[in-house]
């Protein structure tokens, strides 16, 4: 599929939408930590746009495949492809400006928010930017909602806020993928649908590729068009969610598939 | 802050509690000065052991009249600020290029630790021998004891600076000076601060030996030469300097800490 990466920041949302997201395939990958095989030869395709949900139970490799997308973990074996870049995507972590030399921008949104304790709201969201671009960095501010806080300290911040400013931190760079490692994991129940809604809604309007790794089936659901599970390192299930956006959790429809991913989930679990 | 408006007699109230609280941690050293200069003028204190209170303030007042208490504060203070920018210097540069990289761990590590258990002071006879009662031997004492503190802290600061905010930084492109710049040194500066307070306090008492062993001038040497001469006036009137030196010490490096880390909490000035 064509993919064009822009280096302009000033496109407005219509144009950004569906040439903003890259495609994601990840081939073969193997990986181990000291031993303990965490992913076995695992495939997955993204198309460029979707937004892809990984569920599965703790240390079933989820956020270790996470990781590798974005270079922080090397896998002894297989390839992951971002956009036309292949086996670049290590590099583009510790290259400056990745934008600038073609490769797709990648961004991460942690489980914890990981500000910079010492810098202000704004320059946290600036991070790695030139000056320049403090007005689009206020503009992102705006959108989740904490434009009145550039000046604080994230100290000051509760959780949600935190992740909103984490959010912005991302977005900020026009990211062709995110990557969300469970960013919600830690929050309130109610502050979680804010917060997923405030995703949903920037991802629409921008059009990026989306992997959210989750321990929650509904959010997984709510958000994603594909649902997969990742089980004793391979995937396990891989299912296309075709509830029409905004979705309601009550509906019949989202209850029966969450029904059907949980019932799945569970499955393996020792008797006791 | 929205806070109601106060009554005029809720304010005085408020202000009485904030002066009692400010004046009590001054109670004890005032009641033991009253004791004390009543024991001199009682003739229980003989002024060959310790002059009056009355002694020690006349005496301050005649030094520094006549210029000569400040040549020596003068003297001693630049010594001890050259040896901590020389040592402290050396320290932080060193625990930045260990701490950041592993070559310069194994080279340099084991050899600082071993030095580090010399007292510094043990090494006067020596200093003497080499650089005589000159300025470059209290330089050089004060520069090596300051050195290790910020060494070492330094060290500390960066090995433990979080993980998951150097990743965060390293998904964001940020490598070499930025990445320091950003994380790093931000990160590990409250452990950097607690080396600097503590060399702050170590350079005084390094200070302090070398003068009144060695040398021709400065509050050591004031305070020693007074003992020639039996002065105990004088010699207090030294000896209470160091303590005031050794607290605005102190104090500026409590200033520095609650202006760069006024980002935490733990360092945030109660309003």
């Amino acid at each position: 599929m064509p993919v064009t990466f822009s280096s302009s920041a000033t496109k407005n949302a219509a144009e950004q939408f569906c040439s903003r997201g890259v495609s994601v395939r990840i081939k073969n990958v193997s990986i181990a930590f000291a031993g303990r095989t965490v992913l076995e030869n695992f495939d997955i395709e993204i198309s460029a746009g979707e937004f892809v949900a990984i569920v599965g139970r703790s240390g079933c490799g989820k956020s270790t495949l996470l990781r590798s997308v974005v270079g922080l973990e090397t896998p002894q074996s297989g390839n992951i492809t971002v956009g036309n870049v292949a086996d670049s995507v290590a590099k583009n972590v510790t290259k400056n400006g990745a934008k600038n030399n073609g490769k797709p921008d990648i961004r991460v949104m942690f489980q914890d928010s990981r500000l910079l304790p010492w810098r202000r709201i704004l320059p946290n969201v600036m991070l790695g930017l030139e000056a320049a671009l403090i007005p689009q960095a206020r503009k992102v501010l705006a959108q989740v909602g904490l434009e009145e806080r550039a000046n604080d300290w994230p100290a000051t911040l509760s959780g949600g806020q935190r992740q909103r400013v984490a959010l912005a931190r991302a977005l900020v760079h026009d990211p062709n993928l995110l990557l969300l490692d469970e960013p919600l994991g830690s929050l309130d129940a109610l502050t979680r649908i804010e917060m997923q809604q405030l995703i949903e809604d920037i991802w629409l309007s921008r059009g990026f590729t989306g992997m959210l790794v989750t321990h929650d089936v509904a959010e997984a659901i709510s958000l994603a068009d594909r649902v997969i599970l990742i089980e004793g390192g391979r995937v396990a299930l891989d299912e296309v969610v075709n509830i029409p956006r905004p979705r309601t959790r009550g509906s019949v429809r989202f209850a029966a598939l969450e029904e059907r991913i949980l019932g799945r989930v569970l499955q393996r679990r020792p008797a006791f | 802050m929205n806070q109601r408006e106060k009554s005029p007699a809720e304010k005085t109230k408020l202000r009485a509690s904030l002066l009692a609280k400010q004046s009590f941690p001054w109670v004890v050293p005032i009641a033991l000065l009253i004791i004390w200069q009543w024991a001199s003028s009682a003739g229980i204190l003989p002024s060959r052991f310790l002059p009056s209170p009355r002694a020690v303030v006349s005496s301050f007042i005649q030094l520094s009249a006549s210029g000569e208490l400040w040549m020596h504060v003068r003297v001693s203070t630049l010594r001890a600020l050259s040896g901590f920018v020389i040592g402290g210097g050396i320290g932080l540069l060193l625990g930045l290029l260990t701490a950041s990289m592993y070559w310069a761990e194994i080279l340099l590590d084991t050899t600082i630790q071993m030095v580090r258990n010399i007292p510094p002071l043990a090494l006067i006879p020596l200093v003497i021998l080499w650089f005589g009662i000159d300025e470059s031997a209290k330089l050089f004492l004060v520069a090596l004891g300051v050195f290790f503190p910020v060494y070492i802290n330094t060290f500390h600061g960066i090995r433990s600076v979080d993980r998951g905010l150097l990743e965060m930084g390293r998904t964001y492109g940020l490598s070499g000076w930025p990445l320091y710049r950003e994380i790093i040194l931000p990160g590990a500066l409250p452990s950097i601060l607690v080396g600097v307070r503590f060399s702050l306090g170590l350079m005084w008492v390094i200070l302090i030996v070398a003068e009144t062993i060695s040398a021709r001038s400065g509050i050591g040497y004031m305070t020693m030469n007074a003992r020639e001469f039996m002065q105990t006036d004088v010699m207090v009137v030294g000896i209470l300097l160091y303590a005031i030196l050794g607290k605005l010490a102190d104090l500026l490096a409590k200033g520095l800490e609650r202006y760069w880390l006024r980002w935490n909490p733990a360092y945030q000035t109660a309003q």
